[in-house]
Parts: C-alpha cells; structure tokens; sequence
C-alpha cells in the first residue's frame, strides 16, 4: 500500500509542467527526458549539449536539494531484483527512444500541445504497463 | 548561461517528481494495480502537469519565438507510424516491470538504492541502441524534438 497524496501530487505535477514550459520559453524545446538524456548519448546533432547536462544534473540533485530543505529522508521502495532491473532499464531506454518520448515528451508535453502521436502513444504505454502490471501481481505474484 | 537555465529547470522537475511522489517505483506501480492496492495519486501528477503545460504553452507559443533561441523545436510528425506503436509499448512494458521511467529513475539515482544503480546504466545502453538502430538507413538531418 501507499498513501493517496492528492494535494502534494498535484503540486509535485503543477511543478513539472512549469519546468516544462520554462524550458520551452527559454530554449524553444520539449522536457521530454528520454530526448533530453539520450542526447547526452553521440552522436550530437545540434550545440544543447551543456543545456541537456545540465537539466539531467538538476533531475539527479533533486532529493539531496528536497532533503535538505525538509530535513526529511525522502522513502523510497525500489525492487533489489538486479536482473530484473538491469533488464527493465534497457527495455525502457530502448522503447521510450524507439517510440520517440516517454512519460514526460508525450504524456506531459504532447498531450499539453494535444499531439495525435502523443495521445496513441501515452494509451499504449499506460495499457501495456497496466497490464504488466496486472500479469506480474496477479498472475504470475502470489 | 544555457547550462544553469537547465539546471534550475531540471531541479524544478525532478523536485516535482520527488514532491507528487512519482520518483517512488512503489507509488507507481501501485497507480498501475487497478486490480490491486490502487492508489490514483498519479493521475493527479498527470493531471497538474497537463493543466500546467497547456495553458503555460499557449501564453509561450504566443510571444513568437522563445528567449535564448531562434525559433520553437516541437515535433511536426503527425502520422501514426509503427515506431510510435512498438516504442511505447516496450517502454510500458519495462515501466510496468520496474515503476521506473527515464525522469524518476535519474531523480532517483542519488538516493543510491541497487535498483536504480541496475537500471540507469542498462537504461542509457537501451537509449543507444534505440539511436543506433533509428539512424541506420535515414539520412542525418535534424531530429524529431519530441522525448
């Protein structure tokens, strides 16, 4: 189980969409982070190099910078399956660059500029994750 | 200048990831058990995102062109091809299997838990092979915007 947080997500949401419109304002260009990180990747096709690094720098120091104005530790429940994670990561590293963005480039930033693309593919990746999901807990799980 | 404008923004999202909760894969995973112990807290990070960027893209759009560039990249593409079928749903499919996407997965790295340590690594050689295999045949020319 975990707590329904309505308030603090909406707020922790309300952020991420101003970082994104932030982003467009300044730079011109979509927070999507599958883009963002895997352009961090060669080969460099335009000069946002510094922009990308530093946007996946300031992802990473997000809890050390949360911790240290709350003063709270930030409680986290990871799987410490090392094959299943290891594998996890390359299936979304691949698929979400395959499929040209993630949760984020089309479940934030293309549903917000209401992309046809984005609408197809957050259905996809929402149903398939639902129904893994649902296979893993309920199926195959105890 | 560009550096530090991003990594203003990049704290501000990934702070955001950490406040709504959507940096815990339990969290995540649990929105996704709708047969299960549901918790619909996500739909609410969606959900301000969304309001967000829609109303905060449009007052954007509208100045023309943005601060410290020429002009808005935004995807143009607007066909339903194979790629914007398979990708997202191999992406749901590691998603559903571990609670991480790319952003909560990097937010959650410095909290140093094993899982994250697997996966961000595995997750950067997926992202390559995906590159690899989308430029092979296409002539190099400026990339779709989108991620």
């Amino acid at each position: 189980m975990t707590e329904f947080t309505p308030v603090a997500s909406l707020i922790g949401g309300a952020m991420i969409g101003l970082s994104a419109v932030l982003l467009m304002a300044w730079e011109g260009r979509i927070a999507g982070i599958s883009g963002i990180a895997g352009r961090l990747l060669p080969p460099y096709r335009d000069g946002a190099f510094l922009s990308r690094l530093g946007f996946v720098l300031g992802l990473v120091s997000a809890p050390l910078v949360v911790f240290a104005v709350s003063g709270t530790p930030i409680s986290q429940t990871v799987s410490s399956n090392v094959p299943l994670m290891a594998a996890a990561g390359l299936i979304v590293g691949f698929g979400a660059v395959w499929g040209n963005g993630c949760t984020s480039g089309h479940g934030v930033c293309g549903l917000s500029r209401l992309s046809k693309r984005s609408f197809v593919a957050t259905a996809i990746f929402m149903g398939v994750a639902i129904a893994t999901v649902f296979v893993t807990r309920h199926v195959i799980g105890s | 200048m560009n550096f530090l404008v991003n990594l203003g923004l990049g704290l501000l999202f990934g702070v955001g990831l950490v406040v709504s909760g959507m940096s815990d894969p339990a969290k995540v995973l649990n929105f996704l058990d709708l047969a299960g112990t549901w918790d619909p807290s996500l739909a609410f990070v969606m959900g301000g995102a969304v309001i967000v960027a829609f109303f905060g893209y449009r007052a954007v759009f509208a100045r023309g062109r943005p601060i410290a560039t020429e002009r808005f990249r935004v995807p143009e593409a607007t066909e339903i091809d194979r790629r914007v079928v398979v990708g997202p749903a191999i992406f749901g499919f590691g998603w559903g299997l571990s609670g991480f996407c790319p952003g909560p997965a990097l937010t959650a790295l410095s909290l140093g838990a094993t899982g994250t340590l697997a996966f961000v690594p595995t997750m950067f050689a997926g992202m390559w092979a995906a590159r690899y295999l989308a430029g092979l045949g296409s002539a190099p020319g400026p990339e779709p915007a989108q991620g």
